[in-house]
């Protein structure tokens, strides 16, 4: 079992014609990934990267049987998507998009409490680089290539300092079960938790890499979840050392704004969780693989 | 975006908050002439600048005639105003708020914020206001109320009434209260606010429900559809390098070290600057490119970094995905044709065709220094300075 993906998932795209989609899908198609189609509304019918064009997730859904989607639609759009992708049957539905107002993602979270635990879709991001399961599948805008098939789970809020991660693995000959970018949002389709829990339950999951940042309280409650409910090594960095209170840092979640929301402070919370801390960027890697001899010891 | 207070009042007495009757003025004589057309005996001066404890920093000043609100005027405008808030370059006052002076009875605390972990929007009150909620929450935590609101549904008259109630209001104010807290809610939830502030929140001797002072900070990702919010975005209130910054799509934060930052992705552009400073330096600045890090976005960024003169070394660090390290290098170099750069410049390429891209860098003959870890980076950075 992998976690969210595997190869055979099918996979549309929504907003599929426009530039993006279409240099994504290509990208993704590239890597191994099963995409079936897409939808652009007012497009049905016609064929794009020689894939069928539907009007609505529902028509995709049903003649294609797609279980998963990625959303390459302009912010002001992207809550109309996701919500149709959970109304049409969508299991998993990854939005890179940035730029979505806050208040918009609390109507989609509002708006999926109507679906049953079984029924309901997972949401990862917006404002993320997507999932990938090095080797079967990548739902996502990562450089493939730098992902070593392997048993280490990356939940991750950054792209780039995600790749890093992956690369710090790589060349120490580790490999990545699944990376999954939650993004950098202040309110996400899915938390740091809610993707832990996942990897705790996936066999071919042996360890865990969580890179978090300043600003909310998902790291440590993830933290909390992992002491009291995992077996694994979970290894954690936190960005932000340096940045200064009360300022957005890039991200718009990024933003101290309450206690136990610095880099220090998450460090020292995690800590009393018995998470292992990778005490700076550059040594993710090397915290990952000495987490990992500790267990085979 | 922050807004000014007499912009937030505006607002908020669309909504139904009652707010002290007053003007706005851009000169003394504006500011005596606002006073007499008010009327009355007293009057609050009050600077317009993005920040609180405008109070303790000398930038509200009471007077007892119009002359005096027009001295208390020509005293304010055109002064940095340095407050606890603001660092210490301060923020310039453009405009000054001429306002009736209000008879307190109770001063009351009242803000309206996300809250991250339940994702529903918080009201947090206190009998404490005009103390700073970071004061309250210290000094007498007791006092304060917390009420999240389900925004499928929005408020309820009896969240509100009970919020008001807690404040121990009187019982023939109550429902003018719950109107006051309902008004704010409605303006935080309608308008894309992510802060609204009411501090204090007043009963007048004439039993008045006054929003005496109040802050509003909305959403930037929601700015494309509140044009009557974005409209009232005051660029003087913000650090010039971040105006220059954010015009051009990046997003960029001035901070006090002398180590520039051009990197991509917001996370490795804080891990960098943790990097930096545990090498021993300090950033002068966070700055990210985008994911993308597109030759015209590094262009405008070295542009950027240029212009801070604190700056003594910069660090760039890319990671490129999808794009490639050849492409980011060929940007690199021809930013740096375009742009004079006088300080030591340190690079590190990673991710696809890292070769190729320290090549053309070699190749280009610009004078940089190579790196080729993130420690690597912030260590030779460090020294570049102390060289």
């Amino acid at each position: 079992m992998t976690v969210l993906i595997d190869k055979k998932t099918k996979i549309i795209i929504q907003g599929f014609t426009g530039k993006m989609g279409t240099f994504h899908a290509e990208e993704m198609v590239k890597y191994g990934s099963n995409v079936v189609g897409g939808v652009t509304p007012g497009k049905g019918g016609i064929k794009h990267l020689n894939l069928p064009v539907f009007n609505t997730v529902k028509e995709a859904v049903k003649n294609t049987g797609a279980s998963a989607s990625i959303l390459f639609v302009p912010p002001a759009f992207a809550a109309d998507s996701a919500m149709e992708a959970a109304d049409s049957g969508i299991k998993i539905c990854v939005a890179i998009v940035d730029g979505i107002p806050s208040h918009d993602m609390i109507k989609i979270k509002r708006y999926m409490r109507r679906y049953s635990r079984t029924e309901k879709m997972t949401l990862i991001g917006p404002n993320c680089a997507g999932v990938i399961s090095p080797g079967k599948s990548m739902l996502g805008i990562m450089p493939g290539h730098i992902y070593k098939e392997g048993k280490v789970g990356i939940i991750g809020r950054s792209g780039t300092l995600g790749y890093e991660a992956a690369q710090q693995l790589k060349n120490l000959n580790i490999g990545v079960s699944t990376s999954v970018g939650i993004g950098g949002d202040p309110i996400n389709g899915s938390s740091f938790k809610d993707i832990i829990e996942k990897f705790e339950q996936d066999e071919e999951t042996d360890a865990v890499l969580m890179i978090g940042e300043i600003g909310g309280p998902q790291e440590v409650a993830a933290g909390k979840f992992a002491k009291e409910n995992m077996k694994k090594p979970v290894i954690a960095y936190i960005a932000g050392l340096t940045a200064p209170k009360g300022r957005v840092m890039g991200h718009a979640g990024a933003i101290v704004s309450a206690y136990g929301e610095s880099a220090v402070e998450k460090v020292e919370l995690l800590k009393e969780c018995g998470v292992i801390i990778s005490k700076n960027p550059s040594v993710m890697g090397e915290t990952v693989k000495s987490a990992l001899n500790g267990k085979k010891n | 975006m922050n807004i000014h207070e007499y912009q937030a009042k505006k607002i908020l007495s669309g909504f139904g908050v009652s707010i002290p009757r007053g003007g706005i003025a851009y000169s003394p004589e504006n500011a005596e002439n606002k006073a007499r057309e008010l009327g009355g005996s007293k009057w609050v001066v009050k600077a317009q600048v993005h920040s609180g404890a405008r109070g303790k920093a000398g930038g509200i000043i009471v007077c007892n005639s119009p002359l005096e609100v027009a001295q208390a005027a020509d005293k304010l405008l055109g002064k940095k105003l340095v407050t606890n808030q603001t660092g210490p370059e301060g923020r310039i006052t453009n405009r000054v708020y001429i306002e009736e002076a209000t008879e307190i009875k109770k001063e009351l605390y009242l803000g309206l914020v996300f809250d991250r972990s339940s994702e529903s929007i918080m009201v947090v009150a206190s009998t404490e206001g005009g103390m700073s909620v970071e004061e309250i929450s210290k000094k007498k935590p007791e006092t304060i109320i917390r009420s999240k609101i389900e925004v499928a549904v929005g408020m309820q008259k009896f969240q509100a009434r009970e919020i008001a109630f807690g404040l121990k209001i009187e019982p023939n104010l109550i429902v003018r209260a719950a109107d006051t807290i309902i008004g704010c809610y409605r303006a935080f939830s309608e308008l894309d606010a992510t802060m609204v502030e009411v501090n204090p929140l007043v009963i007048s001797n004439q039993d008045q429900i006054l929003a005496l002072d109040c802050k509003m900070s909305f959403d930037n990702n929601a700015l494309f559809r509140r044009n009557q919010v974005s409209e009232l975005r005051d660029k003087t209130q913000e650090n010039p390098n971040e105006v220059y910054a954010s015009d051009r799509g990046l997003n960029y934060v001035s901070l006090d070290g002398n180590i520039g930052n051009i990197i991509n992705g917001a996370g490795l552009a804080m891990a960098s600057m943790d990097m930096i400073k545990l090498a021993g330096g300090e950033p002068a600045n966070f700055l990210d490119v985008g994911g993308g890090a597109t030759p015209e976005k590094i262009v405008k960024a070295f542009k950027l970094i240029s212009m801070d003169k604190k700056v003594k070394v910069i660090l760039v660090n890319i990671f490129a995905g999808i794009n490639r390290c050849d492409w980011v290098a060929e940007g690199i170099v021809q930013a740096l044709k375009k742009i004079e750069i006088n300080v030591p410049i340190v690079i590190r390429l990673a991710g696809t065709n890292v070769d190729k891209g320290n090549q053309i860098l070699k190749e280009s003959k610009i004078k940089y220094i190579q790196a080729n870890t993130l420690e690597d980076a912030a260590n030779k950075a460090v020294k570049a300075l102390v060289n």
